[in-house]
């Protein structure tokens, strides 16, 4: 990052202004931008180190998690929250699924020539709320702007660091026939809040994004002593599709029970209306976690009483299957495969 | 959700599933088809074959709207985006269903077609009134359900005198494919599919009536009971079905009273009779070209006519040598049966129709029942 002197130019316009050009330029107006508007929201000791990259102190003993996740999401502000405090969650909450606590972010910024600069300040504003409350500061980041036409407004590229103490690590791979399968909350929240705002659905009762940051619950979750095998979070595809991914990078079979899935009524009615699947619609403030048999209940209990799992359930089990099949127990009594989703889930006709 | 729920219960259908059972004669097999996609997907999604006898079977038919449409037509809609530049609107399902040369809509769109998804006829018209430079043509597909709401459409955008505006009318009659399903050799001459009568349509039975099927009832001998497509509706259908078999009866029963009788919506027949008119044939995937089974818009309406208004001549195209669709489609053979399902054809990769939409015969067993396949 550079340092300019405030004094020669005029402060950012941020309720009129738009992105321009120059803004990606590596120039002063992206000096200002940077200073005037990430700096300002964003700062902290360490990026206020101004470089390219940042210094920060070594972890001790345990390994390092880092993960990085893009952030492409339309509309950019939806109920519930917006791509700023998505971008943050997102990737804080993939550093604590592989057992980490999440220590630093980087965030990477394309915006789109025009893009309001009160757009802009009110995403940043967000993503510095979020990071504040995770205790996760973002150090690092890197600004560039594209012609109008060529991007969305705003994609956001986070990556977070994490530790994880020596043998506290988690995989995909540690499911083993016999463990429970649990849920966090209701299914399908934030993909429905968002399809509900594109299509202008309209609901009486909007739908509210769930995206949230989940590291303290997998911190009480851990506190409870509970033997925890896998920890994920089903985002895109739903929890059918981390459930098969499980399944696959596990080498076993997992058997749902759909009455015991959580899915808030007005999700559901919304599925139906359009004739999707919750199972395979976007979370981004829930896990599942899969854990030893005799640790199920009290690690449901530990869930339960954290405010982001409160309404967390035991919704199957792992067993042996060689073709690593998905499978659940319909609500109806029948039995069937809950299978990877197979491109978007697009709406049927009648 | 209320009025979900209560056609989903579990313990509900478990006192069906007794009742079934105990009325099933053991002594002899039930072949049942059900017409409608929706059926199909509901049987599969729940898991409805897991609880009848080994004696009754279900046949998935070809009332899948993606599945019966033919190469030709996905291809003309392709052309209109990629060669005439217009900004063609159609319902989600319709994206991924395969044409020729390796495309779909969705690879069309990929490729710079302007190709949108939409959830009704409206949002298309709206779309035309937003942007009058652009052509829109709204690519129309379904059975007797989504036709009053495209003829709406035509109505609403001469009503505003839209001249940006038309439609690609692939729209299928459901009572011509029973009536192919009917008279195929295999049914009629050969027997090679037995078939002891049909779950009629729910949505489509909404707009038609019940009517419309007493032909069949009378004509081949074949009971219809028509009903919803909640899990409960289809199993209670099915044992009025094997009631009429088992008392030598053909009648056409109502199951889904709670929204169709016998005469249908006449508002929406009547908009539909002042838009549309018969094709003399329409090609349909799997079921060849079947005369008076399709409509096409009336002269008056002309000017919203895609197939009038732009250079498409219609060109049929073979389906995949080894794709069996068509014979999925008339109950001949079971997807499993297909020498492509599962291996070439995948719905990641569909080659067949029936891959396609998640009302497809192929879909439904490759997502919600292949276990079975690797049971036995």
């Amino acid at each position: 990052m550079t340092q300019t002197r405030k004094t020669y130019i005029r402060p950012l316009d941020i309720k009129h202004g738009q992105v321009d050009m120059a803004h990606g330029s590596g120039g002063r107006a992206m000096a200002q931008l940077i200073e005037e508007l990430f700096a300002k929201y964003l700062g902290n000791e360490y990026l206020a180190q101004g470089d390219d990259g940042a210094l920060l102190p070594a972890p001790g003993a345990g390994k390092l998690v880092m993960a990085t996740d893009s952030h492409v999401v339309s509309p950019l502000f939806f109920p519930g929250g917006d791509i700023g405090c998505l971008s943050v969650h997102g990737t804080i909450n993939d550093v604590a699924m592989m057992g980490a606590t999440p220590l630093y972010l980087a965030a990477g910024f394309i915006l789109e020539e025009g893009f309001p600069l009160a757009d802009l300040a009110r995403i940043v504003q967000s993503m510095a709320a979020a990071s504040q409350e995770a205790g996760v500061p973002v150090v690092t980041g890197d600004t560039k702007v594209v012609e109008r036409g060529k991007g969305d407004g705003v994609f956001i590229t986070t990556t977070g660091v994490g530790v994880v103490a020596p043998g506290m690590e988690l995989s995909g791979r540690g499911a083993r026939p016999g463990d429970v399968v649990l849920v966090s909350g209701t299914l399908g929240d934030h993909g429905m809040a968002i399809m509900a705002e594109r299509e202008s659905l309209g609901f009486e009762s909007p739908i509210v994004s769930d995206t949230a940051a989940l590291h303290g619950l997998i911190a009480a979750m851990r506190a409870s002593g509970a033997e925890i095998h896998v920890l994920r979070d089903p985002t895109r595809g739903g929890l059918a599709t981390t459930l098969n991914e499980i399944a696959a990078q596990s080498g076993v079979g997992i058997m749902l029970q759909e009455k015991a899935l959580p899915v808030q009524p007005a999700v559901h009615a919304a599925c139906e209306f359009l004739g999707l699947d919750p199972l395979y619609v976007a979370n981004e403030g829930k896990l599942v976690a899969i854990c030893a048999a005799a640790d199920g209940e009290k690690l449901l209990s530990a869930m339960r009483a954290h405010p982001l799992g409160a309404a967390a359930a035991i919704v199957g089990r792992v067993h042996e299957d060689a073709h690593h099949f998905v499978q659940m127990t319909t609500g109806f009594g029948g039995k069937r495969i809950v299978d990877w989703l197979s491109g978007e889930q697009l709406p049927r006709i009648c | 959700m209320k009025y979900i729920d209560e056609f989903r219960d579990g313990e509900v259908a478990k006192g069906l599933a007794e009742a079934i059972r105990a009325e099933a004669d053991p002594t002899r097999r039930y072949h049942f088809m059900e017409f409608c996609g929706g059926h199909t997907h509901a049987i599969s999604r729940y898991g409805v074959t897991d609880l009848l006898p080994d004696n009754v079977r279900m046949i998935h038919g070809p009332g899948c709207p993606v599945c019966v449409l033919p190469i030709g037509r996905v291809d003309q809609a392709i052309r209109l985006a990629l060669e005439q530049g217009v900004t063609l609107c159609t319902y989600g399902d319709c994206l991924r269903v395969p044409a020729s040369d390796s495309l779909s809509l969705m690879k069309a769109k990929a490729k710079g077609g302007d190709i949108r998804m939409v959830y009704s006829s409206a949002d298309a018209v709206a779309l035309a009134e937003k942007y009058p430079e652009k052509q829109v043509v709204f690519f129309a597909i379904g059975f007797e359900t989504t036709t009053p709401p495209t003829a709406v459409a035509i109505k609403q955008a001469a009503a505003l005198g839209l001249k940006n505006f038309s439609v690609l009318c692939c729209h299928v009659l459901t009572p011509s494919a029973i009536a192919s399903i009917l008279e195929s050799p295999e049914v009629r001459q050969w027997g090679t599919v037995p078939l002891d009568g049909f779950i009629g349509p729910a949505h489509v039975s909404t707009i038609i009536g019940s009517r419309p099927y007493e032909f069949f009832a009378e004509e081949y001998r074949k009971p219809v009971v028509i009903a919803g497509f909640e899990p409960l509706d289809v199993m209670q259908a099915i044992r009025m079905l094997i009631r009429q078999v088992n008392e030598g009866r053909a009648e056409v029963e109502n199951e889904f009273s709670r929204a169709v009788d016998r005469d249908g919506n006449k508002k929406a027949q009547q908009l539909v009779a002042e838009v549309f008119e018969m094709r003399k044939s329409f090609e349909w995937r799997g079921l060849n070209v079947l005369p008076y089974s399709a409509l096409r818009i009336r002269s008056q309406f002309a000017e919203f006519d895609a197939e009038k208004r732009f250079p498409l001549d219609y060109q049929p195209v073979a389906d995949h040598k080894a794709c069996e669709c068509g014979a999925i489609l008339r109950g001949v053979k079971r997807p499993q049966d297909c020498k492509l399902f599962g291996t070439v054809c995948t719905p990641e990769n569909a080659v067949g129709s029936c891959m396609v939409s998640s009302e497809g015969a192929c879909a439904a067993h490759y997502t919600y029942g292949r276990y079975k396949d690797v049971v036995q």
